[in-house]
């Protein structure tokens, strides 16, 4: 467990101090929100409509554009074939990066993005329910897209493979987030939809350690 | 303890590199691994280290403790220096005393002269700081095997000499050393394996 504390610490030091990490994905929500009413016009009834579905198309790209690093490094320098003679599975390094990844970038815009929702008109009752589901979906979308990034480690240019790797499995991340922040917080339907959410979490907790780990061992070869 | 290869074979991407390799290390002996480039040396270290798939014969290591697998008891250094330039030298090496369960990185530090240099980021090394930081890994933790692709290159004389003084004491302790080296580094071999062009 101490290689694994190891690797968080490790990880998110080299995230805060590199660029591109979470200030990047910060930045790319902020300019994407700014655009939106650009290009749908200044309608505040109409942004109002669409802004917790912008905010989570947003959150998606936001997570996927910070993913392609997320082994490329220590597949370049060498670091993942050391990590073969260490005695700390695979598997639960390639957990410890996902965390990393949620910590550093996931969880800061889950939490940061529904105020954002203030550039799109968003009604103030959404912003709790927004953020609600978002932490969890949030969690979801860095485990997920780190399968992507383990397949993609070795490939330069592997961030445009990622995006078509991993949006197919943030469809059931969309729809059940979507709907856990949007219906009123009291209703049936988006409280069963935000257990389906956490369903869909665990899932991509418990199958991330070893699709990752098995798509890096291909490297080994 | 020794490491016993029979009939070694090589494969990468359906290309064979080597094939019926054989060839015993005792406990304290220095292995070089000579040949033309291509002829297959570091991805027989690579196969040591457990980073390829043995494609053909057996590899096996007699009498390590505790039965521990072939690549918990190896040090591999490759071309590759796995130093972080984001980080000081200091993290860069508490990280992996903490990965390979050692403590000794002040120690380890200091034998290659790097404790000067401790607080400072990675960035500014040199290619040579960079290569000694990463040998430094070798000293963090006793493993009875130190896998080498070719050790000595962008180091300087005073460290060259260093590195095989280290080499000759983990030999004197029953350690094992294989290396690739295209040149003389400084430590004379016990035995020599030339790889033939494939």
């Amino acid at each position: 467990m101490n290689g694994f504390r190891a690797i968080l610490v490790r990880d998110i030091r080299l995230s805060l101090r590199q660029a591109g990490g979470a200030g990047a994905a910060l930045a790319f929500m902020l300019a994407f929100l700014v655009l939106i009413p650009l290009a749908i016009g200044p309608d505040q009834a109409t942004l109002s409509l669409l802004a917790p579905g912008l905010l989570w198309i947003s959150l998606l790209l936001a997570v996927l554009l910070t993913t392609d690093r997320m082994f490329q490094q220590d597949y370049e320098d060498g670091t993942l074939d050391l990590f073969n003679a260490v005695t700390l599975p695979l598997e639960l390094n390639c957990l410890a990066k996902a965390l990393t990844h949620w910590l550093t970038v996931g969880l800061p815009l889950a939490l940061i993005s529904p105020l954002l929702g203030v550039l799109l008109n968003l009604e103030a009752s959404m912003i709790a329910p927004l953020m609600l589901a978002m932490v969890p979906g949030s969690l979801a979308l860095s485990l997920l897209a780190s399968i992507g990034g383990a397949v993609t480690a070795g490939l330069r240019r592997g961030g445009l493979l990622v995006p078509l790797l991993v949006l197919p499995l943030y469809v059931p991340v969309l729809i059940f987030g979507f709907s856990a922040s949007s219906g009123e917080a009291s209703s049936s339907s988006s409280s069963s939809a935000y257990l389906v959410l956490l369903a869909v979490t665990l899932i991509a907790f418990v199958v991330q350690p070893w699709a990752s780990a098995a798509a890096l061992r291909a490297y080994f070869q | 303890m020794r490491l016993i290869a029979d009939n070694l074979a090589c494969e990468r991407n359906g290309r064979e590199v080597f094939q019926g390799l054989s060839f015993s290390i005792p406990a304290g002996d220095y292995l070089e691994l000579r040949g033309a480039n291509g002829s297959g040396k570091s991805s027989l270290l690579r196969i040591l280290a457990g980073l390829l798939p043995v494609a053909g014969g057996s590899l096996t290591l007699e009498g390590s403790d505790a039965g521990l697998p072939l690549n918990q008891c190896c040090h591999y250094s490759g071309h590759q220096d796995a130093v972080k330039s984001a980080l000081t030298v200091r993290e860069n090496m508490d990280f992996w005393a903490t990965m390979y369960g050692g403590a000794a990185v002040e120690v380890a530090l200091a034998e290659f002269s790097l404790e000067g240099l401790a607080d400072h980021p990675a960035q500014i090394l040199s290619a040579g700081q960079r290569r000694r930081l990463a040998l430094t890994r070798l000293l963090l933790t006793p493993r009875p095997i130190w896998l080498l692709d070719e050790p000595a290159t962008a180091l300087d004389v005073t460290h060259q000499e260093k590195l095989v003084a280290l080499a000759v004491s983990h030999l004197a302790r029953g350690g094992m050393v294989v290396a690739a080296t295209h040149g003389d580094w400084g430590l004379k071999p016990a035995r020599q394996l030339l790889l033939g062009e494939a």
